[in-house]
C-alpha cells in the first residue's frame, strides 16, 4: 500500500476491519483487513465497484452495523460511542426526507431529538438552509422540490448539529451529470467553509478526483483497500480544474488503480 | 354530495317504480288518493306494502307518533337514540382505535409477540359478535359498559392490521438515519413510526368508524339498554306487521348515523394529512 504520513490524531480510524455476512458455507466477505487513518478536515472518498463494500465501510464508520473483527475509533472513541455522543452527519443517496415536514422542521429534526430549544433550532436551521442556498424554500414540503434540491436539504440536515464528520453514501449518485457537478462544487463550497472531514462513497472516478484529497480504491469479493491516491489539483477547485492536465493524469491513475486491482494487491509491499 | 343525492333520488325512483309495476294497488300517492286505484300489472311478494313500503310511508312514519298515543314523533324518538347509540359508538371508537394501536405497536416491537399472539387476534374477529355479546353480558352486566366494549371489539382489528403495516412502513434508511442521531425509542416511534403510519391508520379508522356504529347497535340487544337504535330495531321488529315503515326508518337513520361518523372521520384526516405528497383518497 502507497505510504501516506498519518497526521498524529485521526478523526477516524480502521484497524484490521473484517466484515463477513451470512454463516457457514453462505458467509460471504464484504470486507477484508481493512486498515484506514482520516486525519481531520480530509476529504476521502471511498471508490469501487459495486460490491467492494464501500458502502459497508462507511457504515461501520457510522456503527450502523458492526465489523466482524476489527476496530473503528471516531474522534478517539469507539464508533459507538462516537455515534451516541453525535459526532458525524449522515447523508445517503435518497434524501430520506418526511413529507410531512416542512424542508425546514427536516432540517431540524436532530436538533429537536437532542432536545435544542426551539428558537435556537429555527436560527441553526435557517443558517443551514442558507449555507446550501435553500432560504426561499425553508416552508416549502420535501415533494415540493427537485432531486437536487432535496439532497441539499439532506446535507442542511446532516450539517445540523455541526458536525465534525459527515458521512456521505453516493448522494449524489441519483442526479443527472449536470446537477451533479453543481453539487460538487456546493459540497466543496460548503467543506472548505465548515471544516468538517468527509468521508464520501462513490463509483464515479472524475466526482472522486474532483471533490478529494485523498481516494481509497477498493476491489470487490472481498472488499480490500488496493491503493490510496493523493489528489494534489489545486484549490479552490472550478471548472477550470475539471479540465486542467492533471485531472486527467488523475482520473486515469484512479481507473488503473480500479481496472488492475490484484497487480495493485501484488505489487504492493 | 351532489351525486350523493342524485342518487338517493334514483334509488327512491327505483324502488317506487318497482312498486308501480308489481307491489300492491296504489290507492294513494305522496299522500293524496288516487281514484281509481292504481292497479299493478305483475304481483311480486318483495314488492307489496308490507316488504317494501312506500318511500313516503317511511318518511312520513318519522313525523308520526313513534307508538299509538305518544307524544314523541318517531323522528324525534330516533334522533334521541341515535345521539344515544352514537355516544356509546364514539366511545367504542376511541376505545377500540387505542387498543388496536397499542396491539400495532406491540407486534412491530416484537416479533415474538407479533407471532405469538396475531392467530388470536384474528380469532376474536372470526367469532360471531352476536354469540359474544351476550356472554359479555353475563360477565359485565346490562351496563353501558358492555354496549362500548362490544362497539371496541368490533373496532380495533383494522386499526391492529393497518397498524402494523404503517408503523413498519418507514424506509430503512430513515430509521438509520434516527440511529445516527441516537434518537429514542419514543422519539422514533413518535416521530417517524407513527408519522408514516397515519395514511395507514385513518384507511383502518374508516372502516372502524362503522362498524363501532355496528357494535354498538349489536351491543345493545343483549344488554336491553333502552333509549339506543339497538332496542328500537327490537320493538319495531316485532310491530313489523303493523307498522313495516318504522322499522325502515330505523334502517335509514343507522345509515345516517354510519355516514355521518365516516364523514367525521374523513374530515379529520384531510385536515390531519393535507400536507402529505400523495393526497389522501377514501
Amino acid at each position: 500500500m502507497s505510504g501516506t504520513a498519518q497526521p498524529a490524531s485521526p478523526i477516524v480510524t480502521v484497524r484490521g476491519v473484517d466484515k463477513r455476512f451470512g454463516a457457514g458455507a453462505e458467509t460471504t466477505t464484504a470486507l477484508q483487513a481493512i486498515d484506514l487513518a482520516i486525519a481531520p478536515g480530509e476529504f476521502v472518498s471511498l471508490i469501487g465497484p459495486s460490491g467492494c463494500g464501500k458502502s459497508t465501510l462507511l457504515r461501520i464508520i457510522g456503527d450502523l452495523t458492526a465489523p466482524s473483527v476489527g476496530a473503528v475509533t471516531v474522534n478517539g472513541k469507539p464508533a459507538g460511542a462516537a455515534r451516541r455522543d453525535r459526532d458525524y452527519g449522515i447523508v445517503f443517496q435518497a434524501p430520506v426526507l418526511f413529507d410531512w415536514r416542512t424542508i425546514e422542521q427536516n432540517v431540524e429534526l436532530p436538533l429537536e431529538i437532542i432536545g435544542v430549544a426551539r428558537g435556537e433550532r429555527r436560527r441553526r436551521a435557517s443558517e443551514m438552509l442558507a449555507l446550501v442556498e435553500l432560504s426561499d424554500f425553508a416552508r416549502h414540503h420535501p415533494w415540493q422540490l427537485s432531486g437536487g434540491m432535496q439532497q441539499r436539504a439532506a446535507i442542511a440536515r446532516a450539517l445540523a448539529f455541526e458536525p465534525r464528520l459527515l458521512l456521505m453514501d453516493e448522494p449524489f449518485g441519483a442526479l443527472d451529470e449536470m446537477t451533479r457537478e453543481r453539487m460538487n462544487d456546493e459540497l466543496l463550497r460548503i467543506w472548505e467553509r465548515t471544516g468538517t472531514t468527509i468521508v464520501f462513497v462513490t463509483h464515479s472516478i472524475p466526482e472522486a478526483v474532483f471533490l478529494s484529497s485523498r481516494i481509497v480504491v477498493m476491489s470487490p469479493r472481498p472488499g480490500r483497500i488496493t491503493d490510496l491516491v493523493e489528489v494534489d489539483l489545486p484549490r479552490p477547485r472550478t471548472d477550470a480544474s475539471r479540465e486542467s492536465e492533471r485531472y486527467f493524469e488523475l482520473v486515469t491513475r484512479v481507473r488503473e488503480a480500479l481496472r488492475a486491482p490484484d497487480a495493485a494487491r501484488v505489487a504492493g509491499p | 354530495m351532489a351525486a350523493f343525492v342524485v342518487v338517493v333520488i334514483l334509488l327512491a325512483v327505483a324502488w317506487e317504480a318497482a312498486k308501480w309495476i308489481a307491489g300492491d294497488p296504489w290507492r294513494e300517492a305522496f299522500g293524496m288518493p288516487l281514484d281509481p286505484p292504481h292497479v299493478p300489472p305483475f304481483d311480486i311478494k318483495q314488492f307489496n306494502d308490507l316488504n317494501l313500503p312506500h318511500v313516503w310511508d317511511v318518511i312520513g312514519a318519522l313525523s308520526r307518533p313513534s307508538v299509538r298515543n305518544s307524544p314523541f314523533s318517531l323522528g324525534a324518538v330516533l334522533i334521541d337514540a341515535a345521539v344515544f347509540t352514537g355516544r356509546s359508538a364514539m366511545l367504542g371508537f376511541a376505545v377500540g382505535a387505542v387498543v388496536g394501536l397499542v396491539l400495532a405497536i406491540i407486534f412491530v416491537r416484537s416479533r415474538l409477540l407479533e407471532r405469538a399472539l396475531v392467530p388470536y387476534v384474528i380469532a376474536t374477529q372470526t367469532v360471531p359478535i352476536v354469540a359474544l355479546a351476550p356472554m359479555l353480558v353475563l360477565w359485565i352486566g346490562r351496563e353501558w359498559t358492555s354496549v362500548v366494549l362490544v362497539s371496541a371489539y368490533l373496532t380495533f382489528f383494522p386499526v391492529t392490521i393497518a397498524g402494523i403495516r404503517g408503523l413498519s412502513s418507514p424506509d430503512p434508511r430513515a430509521l438509520e438515519l434516527m440511529r445516527s442521531y441516537a434518537a429514542s425509542d419514543w422519539s422514533v416511534l413518535w416521530k417517524v413510526r407513527f408519522q408514516a403510519a397515519l395514511p395507514y391508520l385513518f384507511t383502518a379508522f374508516k372502516i372502524s368508524a362503522t362498524a363501532s356504529v355496528v357494535g354498538a347497535i349489536v351491543g345493545e340487544e343483549p344488554t336491553g339498554i333502552r333509549g339506543g337504535l339497538g332496542r328500537a330495531i327490537l320493538q319495531f321488529n316485532t310491530q313489523y306487521s303493523s307498522g313495516p315503515e318504522k322499522l325502515w326508518a330505523v334502517v335509514l337513520v343507522a345509515a345516517l348515523l354510519g355516514i355521518g361518523f365516516f364523514v367525521v372521520v374523513r374530515a379529520v384526516e384531510l385536515i390531519v394529512l393535507r400536507d402529505r405528497s400523495v393526497p389522501s383518497d377514501l
